[in-house]
């Protein structure tokens, strides 16, 4: 699969401060890429320096095989950026905002009123096109926003926390839009955002930035084995030999173990993947039947604040 | 360059600033005062004066002529009292406060296309547009300097109109403008433009807000004030000729504040004041 982006030991500084430290990782073609992390740790730093706003003090980038820093006009015909804030011109209608942007996109003049009209249908705004933005609620906004974003239908869209300000209902009908742009017309998608279940949802691969480092890249599966997040393990045995299993394991988890109602399952929480072997060795070794040992997968929620929680961090 | 991009932005600004009642408002307000009623006045006064049988012949006035080279002398003979005091103030004295109106609306419309667009987060979008950093500024500085000329062009025609037409009882026959005029409004008045457009987008690029950026832009009518003052004490003259070198200087001082602007108004110098 081809990289659309791809950046080597990317550093940028504002004065002495590091906003992005050698930032190095790929983005691929048509999927969808979480960027997660804190506010103020170098999301939008990043999304400038891929839209070649910004130059990096050190490394390179490419971006669907464009240098930002030299091709930087040229690439963002390209890309479509929703910003953290609407940036709408409230004085102006939905439909003034949307013709502008396709015009400063070169979108050709007779194709730009019926691309409108159908982001405006899409977004569910067509009935407010002529109604001045700044009477809109800060979900329109949003939708507007992102109708903006797609006006010149880009290859590569950035979102910065798409569903702020949406309610279930638009934020769903925004994912599915999401996933169909990915997924059927085959564009790739920078996610920034701090929602992990959005990520969770959408993300087949994810980014975590900590302090302006790359902390994680990789699917969530793979973030787990990583990091050896902890998991909740259920080993499901013969409802005579449950006593036993618990006599067994008590001494190593005395307080995360437990019976659940049937009688026939132990349950450990927060085990490490690479000690189930040991734990079902030690069932097996003292005669017990195991029917099935299952775990749980840990959340991308587990594996953020496993990343971010001090012991990780520590030397 | 991208030249559907630039017109797209100059669009969108002037669209902006045509639905904002702080920068219309001075923009009519301003331009109907220097040019229907200044005139108005300046021509009827002279005439009412001399109606009532109050107009002196004006001893210093001849003082002040006679410090003036001969050919200005030589202009102002052939006027009587009342003429006179029509030609000195309307076409002499009036002169450089005629440059404040593309002065102030290249600076009024420049506040609110740079400063009022950061002040109301509009900014970071239209930086993520597909345009260089120079199409920005060419986009930027069109937008602002193209309505302010067109208003000093309104403006000489219309302050044109008006003299003639109140002046008539006095002369009889078209005598406005005069050689110096046409110097002031096609080559000056635009160079003013320039300097009021050039001195904002300095000021823009450095504060956070459409007022803060207006009110400090507002002191470039200062050296106006200081063309009326010098003209007033018989320093300065306002013949074809000065008000030529007038222009040449305008341009100059507008090159050098627009090529600093241009420093001002790179994407990386912007985004670290957004």
């Amino acid at each position: 699969m081809t990289n659309v982006i791809e950046t080597d030991q990317v550093t940028r500084r504002y004065g002495d401060q590091v906003a992005v430290h050698e930032l190095s990782m790929t983005v691929r073609a048509g999927e969808i890429f979480g960027f997660l992390g804190h506010n103020g740790a170098g999301k939008t730093t990043t999304v400038r320096l891929l839209n070649g706003l910004l130059e990096p003090h050190a490394g390179t980038l490419r971006v669907l095989g464009l240098d930002p820093a030299r091709q930087g006009a040229q690439l963002r015909k390209c890309t479509g950026v929703l910003t953290e804030t609407p940036s709408l011109d409230e004085r102006l209608t939905a439909e003034d905002n949307l013709r502008l942007f396709a015009a400063m996109y070169n979108v050709p003049r007779a194709e730009i009123r019926p691309r409108v009209r159908e982001l405006l249908e899409l977004f569910d705004l067509a009935d407010r096109a002529g109604d001045r933005v700044g009477g809109f609620s800060k979900g329109m906004k949003q939708r507007l926003a992102l109708a903006r974003a797609l006006v010149h239908r880009p290859e590569l869209i950035f979102l910065d926390e798409p569903a702020s300000g949406l309610d279930p209902v638009v934020t769903r009908h925004l994912h599915d839009l999401i996933l169909h742009l990915s997924r059927v017309e085959g564009r790739t998608v920078f996610l920034c955002t701090h929602n992990l279940n959005e990520a969770q949802k959408l993300c087949r691969r994810v980014a975590v930035l900590q302090a302006g480092r790359l902390v994680a890249l990789g699917t969530p599966r793979e973030l787990a084995r990583q990091i050896k997040a902890d998991v909740h393990l259920s080993i499901t045995i013969h409802p005579e030999q449950v006593d036993r299993a618990v006599a067994v394991l008590s001494p190593e988890h005395p307080t995360t173990l437990a019976r659940n109602g049937d009688g026939d399952t132990v349950r450990i929480a927060n085990v490490t993947r690479d000690h189930i072997p040991a734990l079902v060795a030690a069932l097996v070794q003292a005669g017990i039947a195991i029917y099935r040992v299952e775990h749980d997968e840990p959340t991308l929620e587990d594996i953020y604040f496993a990343l971010h929680s001090p012991a990780e961090n520590s030397p | 360059m991208n030249w559907p991009a630039i017109f797209a932005v100059v669009h969108k600004d002037v669209m902006v600033i045509s639905r904002t009642r702080g920068v219309i408002i001075p923009l009519l307000v301003v331009p109907i005062f220097i040019t229907v009623i200044v005139p108005a006045v300046f021509a009827a006064l002279p005439q009412i004066a001399q109606n009532i049988g109050v107009l002196e012949p004006p001893a210093e006035l001849r003082q002040w002529i006679a410090q003036l080279p001969a050919s200005f002398q030589l202009e102002m003979a052939q006027y009587n009292h009342t003429q006179l005091l029509i030609v000195i103030t309307a076409v002499y004295y009036f002169a450089p406060m005629y440059l404040i109106l593309p002065m102030m609306v290249s600076a009024v419309v420049a506040a609110d296309s740079l400063a009022g667009e950061k002040e109301r987060k509009t900014l970071e979008a239209l930086l993520y547009t597909p345009t260089t950093d120079r199409e920005l500024l060419v986009a930027k500085l069109l937008a602002a300097w193209t309505p302010a000329v067109a208003v000093a062009w309104g403006g000489f025609t219309l302050y044109t109109l008006v003299l003639n037409t109140v002046a008539w009882p006095a002369f009889g026959r078209v005598f406005f403008p005069n050689v110096m005029w046409w110097v002031l409004a096609l080559w000056v008045a635009p160079a003013v433009a320039g300097i009021g457009l050039g001195f904002t987008v300095l000021v823009s690029a450095r504060v956070g807000t459409f007022q803060e950026a207006y009110q400090l832009g507002s002191l470039v009518v200062l050296p106006i004030v200081g063309l009326m003052i010098s003209q007033g004490a018989g320093l300065l003259y306002f013949g074809p000729g000065p008000v030529f070198l007038i222009g040449c200087l305008a341009w100059l001082i507008n090159s050098v504040l627009i090529w600093f602007g241009s420093r001002a108004m790179r994407r990386s110098e912007l985004l670290l004041r957004l």
